[in-house]
């Protein structure tokens, strides 16, 4: 038995550790499971789902920056039906919570793909990824406009039991105001943060590296951002978070869970290294043994301003 | 597929700005298959970030040969390394050459660092086979003959052998083929992969070539190198894992 209890809860859903792996780092489980134990993880969260199959967006899909990387990858995924009939019979040979993520075009969709999902016991919490263009209103992005992240979050609500989580956009001016509008319509917890806008042109040709233009920046770059959007939502709305932005280490996660963040999520660096997770578990328990830590759980928000 | 850490053995300039580095790498080097890429972390810090893939040259017992030149921070550390300095290597990755159909002349057609994984290729076909090897570049800097056979070269400034490129070279020496089932092998820049499909398709010719897309992780789940399909419009195919060896039958380069 460990010395330290490193579970945490994030509403209903109990994780052995507070390490979840993130949207659109880890497929639909089976690549990375040549890399990790997946039974010693978190718990991890699907790709993107949308109703239909989604191709995604031509190539140059990604670039490298400093510290981090830039992707328009166009949500490509196998869409739910799919999903359900392939994919998840794999997933099922693991004791690791599943949380479907779900991108949409409507609130209609968001609704119908969560509906799809719900019945599937292997799937233990949704992640809504409103970082996506709301076809109906013109293609701008749910996630800017409040009353668009509040009708979303009350829908899903309204046909699932099950932990609903928003994952937020940090591209906006105050995220705390997502975060209680989010809490106020229902939802049991965010995800914060998803990826900044960012671009990158070639000074030669002139032409942007990535072909979508604008794309999303994620790693190490953006860590202190996230950090701040997490203390944020902390100071203001009491609603748990799950910290994401560019977690490398085991020092990471501590500081995010710091700043306020119930559990977190590795992204990127699954890309680096898909075997530090497991490392980075084992750093965390050390690390509590050190600073005499019985729960993890009691890092949640300690910050001393 | 593993993630190993494994020291430089040698590094020499074959020629101008153009390196090959001898890695003792046993556990990776006994699984490679000819076309396979490996990715490498050249850095622990975070500039440069992610992995950067690259062609495996050759493989002689428990050592793996890469060939680079410095294109960027990545490929400047990794020139830099020291004899016994370990690089971390992910690998052996994707789908290589497929040398079991039934030909008997192999063609390698390569531009520029597009002969990077021919040397391997080279080494296990070679007796069993008759390979030729037409070899292009801008100019007589660019073109790299490191341990290909038989080789015919061609630069677009007349500078070394064939005035003009590399696929025009093969289409002119197709006719000494004549009667020999061939197989083309290609690897370069898109536009001379594109402009080498359609010869082979006009010729019909069966040809695999690999391709090179910018990637992240290289084993499927960054989803960051799409190749377009010839069979299925509804979805891409990965450079990474379905390559980035493909036959020119079934992508649009």
């Amino acid at each position: 038995m460990s010395k330290v209890d490193l579970s945490v809860n994030i509403s209903s859903l109990k994780l052995r550790n507070p390490i979840m792996l993130a949207s659109g780092t880890v497929g639909y489980g089976n690549e990375i499971a040549e890399f990790v134990d997946l039974n010693k993880i978190g718990a991890i969260v699907t790709k993107s789902l949308s109703l239909k199959p989604r191709k995604g967006n031509p190539p140059q899909r990604i670039t490298e920056t400093p510290a981090g990387m830039l992707n328009a990858i166009g949500l490509a995924n196998v869409g739910v039906e799919v999903f359900l009939k392939e994919k998840i019979p794999f997933l099922k040979k693991y004791d690791v919570p599943l949380i479907c993520n779900i991108a949409a075009s409507s609130v209609e969709e968001y609704v119908e793909c969560t509906r799809i999902l719900n019945d599937e016991d292997t799937i233990k919490a949704f992640e809504i990824n409103v970082s996506c263009p709301n076809v109906k209103e013109g293609g701008l992005q749910f996630g800017n406009n409040l009353s668009a992240v509040g009708r979303v979050t009350e829908k899903v609500r309204a046909v699932t039991d099950k932990p609903l989580i928003i994952k937020l956009s940090p591209n906006v001016s105050y995220i705390h105001e997502f975060a209680k509008v989010v809490k106020d319509s229902g939802g049991d917890a965010v995800s914060a943060i998803n990826t900044l806008v960012g671009t990158a042109f070639n000074i030669f040709t002139r032409k942007p590296k990535v072909q979508n233009v604008f794309a999303g920046l994620s790693g190490p770059a953006i860590k202190p951002i996230a950090l701040a959007k997490v203390l944020e939502i902390h100071q203001k709305v009491d609603i748990p978070i799950i910290g994401v932005g560019g977690i490398m280490n085991w020092k990471d996660i501590v500081e995010f869970m710091i700043v306020g963040a119930s559990a977190v999520q590795i992204g990127t660096l699954n890309f680096i290294d898909p075997t530090a997770p497991i490392k980075i578990i084992e750093d965390l328990e050390k690390y509590c043994l050190q600073m005499n830590i019985k729960s993890i759980s009691e890092l949640t928000g300690s910050y001393i301003i | 597929m593993l993630i190993v850490n494994s020291p430089v053995k040698e590094i020499k300039e074959i020629q101008k700005d153009i390196f090959l580095q001898k890695i003792y790498s046993p556990e990776i080097a006994g699984q490679i298959k000819p076309g396979q890429f490996l990715n490498i972390r050249v850095s622990e810090t975070v500039f440069p970030l992610l992995r950067r893939p690259f062609s495996i040259c050759d493989v002689e017992g428990d050592f793996i040969y890469l060939m680079f030149n410095i294109f960027g921070e990545g490929t400047r550390i990794l020139a830099h390394k020291h004899i016994d300095d370990t690089i971390d290597i992910l690998g052996p990755l994707g789908k290589g050459f497929n040398i079991t159909d039934d030909f008997d002349l192999a063609v390698i057609v390569a531009g520029g660092l597009g002969s990077a994984p021919f040397p391997f290729l080279t080494r296990l076909l070679k007796d069993k086979y008759e390979v030729h090897s037409f070899v292009g570049g801008r100019t007589k800097n660019d073109v790299i003959t490191y341990n290909l056979l038989n080789v015919q070269t061609a630069t677009d400034d007349g500078s070394l052998g064939f005035n003009g490129n590399v696929v025009q070279l093969f289409e002119k020496n197709l006719p000494s083929f004549k009667d020999k089932r061939i197989k083309v092998f290609g690897c370069g820049p898109n536009a001379m992969l594109r402009a080498l499909k359609e010869v082979c398709i006009t010729h019909n010719i069966n040809c695999e070539v690999s391709t090179e897309c910018a990637m992240a992780c290289g084993f499927g789940i960054c989803q960051g190198c799409p190749i377009e399909s010839t069979e299925q419009s509804d979805k891409y195919l990965l450079v990474c894992k379905d390559g980035p060896v493909f036959n020119v039958k079934d992508v649009i380069i």
